[in-house]
């Protein structure tokens, strides 16, 4: 089979304005209006990180030094928590729906469509976390000079793990028992942007540049956002066929 | 569409990638595998336990590591061959490929959980505690979360055909993961403490050691091998249960 097409194809069509960048936006656009339209669902999550991260000081007794040394490690396994809780609606509403099936039809790459998803997703629930991590912070008496480190940290960290949980979404879709199963799936594909999350901080703490683990964190970030969106497309696939 | 080929030695081993000439050809290697692992493991315990001298450091409980280095060796090696039939299934679409990454994750996760309690036995003795949060004891861990995720997975979807495909998409996940959960424990742990013995800085074993070592290695392979075969088996008698092709085989009947 020779390799030169015969009909006219996309390549030989000049680009449109904008081109499939546009469909990014519109599906970010789409997805951001549909959560503003259900706020209490976001609130839920943002209230879950609140909780679980006021726990921890009944746990283990309001020692000020104790919970000074506990506090990037409580924050950032309560923001996991919650990015992971707020994974099951991501592709959950356009799957019952039937927009999903649309989405896989169209003939914009099925990883740009995702891609928008989880941005639009990360927006929603992962910002919010960075807005309110170093306001928690103070509960535990961090150090002010690290709440911007924080703040850096989860900034960079939480699209990682957007990215990565679209994964076990993606999998896990329509499945019984899907939310423990997304927890088992993908919180040990978590430990990375944990241990550099957490890690940041801890460096900043004692003095040290926090600048190696947040390039580090950076670092994951690129290949996530480069890799996963077509796992995610795959997966995706699999489970509507 | 031909179907794809692959000649080596006049034998086209896409031959064997079909159930129906795989399972008589697996049936007929697992004596043989199984065989060699229990003649391995007896010469292997026998080096291991009553040939290879006392370590003056650690006493007799070094022993442990007879056992327990090779099924760390297995635990890490198994994660990589079932993402490569993983791979392999996705690629040419084998049903047979899938079902060998199924059949891997029960052994895999089994070393794994060998492997930590073994080295947790040997932790007791040598480094005062059950657990340290050592970087490859940690590693071993997520592995073995790793593994339960995969089987969950497979077992909660009921379709072979999705089962075998999401259970392959996060088993190549998984294996591009290792490396990077890996290189984070270790460079975590480093920050926090150094582990108390490291094994790359013991003194150089006695050659009836690595002998002893070698031999429970390669038991250790053996044993793999037929199990996975056996499972593999198994899988195929339920997946195809009812097709012509097995209504020679007396074990079909049941």
């Amino acid at each position: 089979m020779s390799i030169a097409p015969t009909t006219p194809s996309l390549r030989d069509t000049p680009p449109r304005a904008g081109g499939e960048f546009s469909v990014l936006r519109a599906v970010i656009h789409r997805d951001l209006l549909l959560a503003l339209r259900r706020r209490s669902a976001l609130a839920t999550v943002l209230l879950f990180f609140v909780i679980v991260v006021s726990l921890f000081p009944f746990g283990v007794g309001p020692e000020p030094n104790l919970l000074r040394a506990i506090a990037p490690g409580v924050i950032w396994v309560a923001a996991l928590l919650s990015c992971m809780l707020a994974l099951a609606r991501l592709f959950a509403a356009d799957f019952a729906d039937g927009a999903l099936e649309q989405m896989l039809l169209s003939p914009t790459p099925l990883g740009l469509i995702v891609a928008g998803k989880v941005a639009a997703h990360w927006l929603m629930s992962g910002l919010p976390l960075v807005a309110i991590g170093p306001v928690l912070a103070l509960q535990f008496d961090l150090d002010q000079s690290l709440l911007g480190v924080l703040a850096l940290s989860l900034l960079i960290g939480t699209p990682v793990l957007s990215l990565i949980g679209a994964i076990g979404a993606a999998l896990t879709l329509g499945l019984r028992g899907g939310g423990v199963l997304l927890a088992l799936l993908v919180l040990p594909l978590y430990v990375p942007v944990l241990i550099i999350g957490a890690g940041a901080l801890d460096a900043a703490g004692a003095g040290l540049s926090a600048l190696p683990h947040l390039l580090l964190l950076a670092a994951l970030l690129v290949l996530a956002a480069v890799f996963t969106p077509w796992a995610i497309a795959a997966s995706l696939r699999i489970s509507a066929e | 569409m031909s179907q794809p080929t692959l000649v080596i030695g006049n034998i086209n081993w896409f031959k064997y990638a079909s159930p129906q000439t795989f399972y008589p050809l697996a049936g007929a290697m697992i004596p043989w595998f199984a065989w060699a692992a229990a003649i391995l493991c007896a010469a292997g315990l026998y080096v291991s336990f009553l040939v290879a001298p006392t370590d003056h450091q650690q006493g007799e409980a070094y022993r442990i590591i007879f056992i327990h280095v090779p099924a760390a060796w297995m635990s890490m090696f198994i994660y990589v061959v079932m993402a490569f039939w993983a791979g392999v299934g996705l690629v040419f679409n084998t049903r047979l490929s899938h079902m060998m990454a199924t059949a891997l994750a029960p052994t895999g996760a089994l070393f794994t959980f060998v492997a930590l309690w073994t080295g947790s036995l040997w932790g007791k003795p040598t480094w005062g505690t059950w657990w340290v949060w050592d970087a490859r004891l940690t590693s071993e861990l997520i592995l073995l979360f790793l593994y339960f995720g995969f089987m969950a997975l497979q077992a909660a979807i009921d379709e072979p055909r999705r089962a075998d495909r999401a259970g392959a998409v996060l088993a190549l996940v998984g294996v591009v993961n290792v490396p990077i959960i890996y290189y984070s424990v270790k460079w975590w742990n480093t920050l926090h403490q150094g582990a108390s013995v490291s094994l790359t800085g013991a003194p150089t074993m006695a050659a009836t050691m690595l002998t002893g070592m070698l031999l429970m290695a390669l038991a250790v392979w053996m044993y793999s091998i037929a199990a996975v075969l056996h499972r593999v088996r198994s899988i195929i008698l339920e997946r195809e249960h009812g097709a012509d092709w097995l209504a020679g085989f007396r074990e079909a009947k049941r």
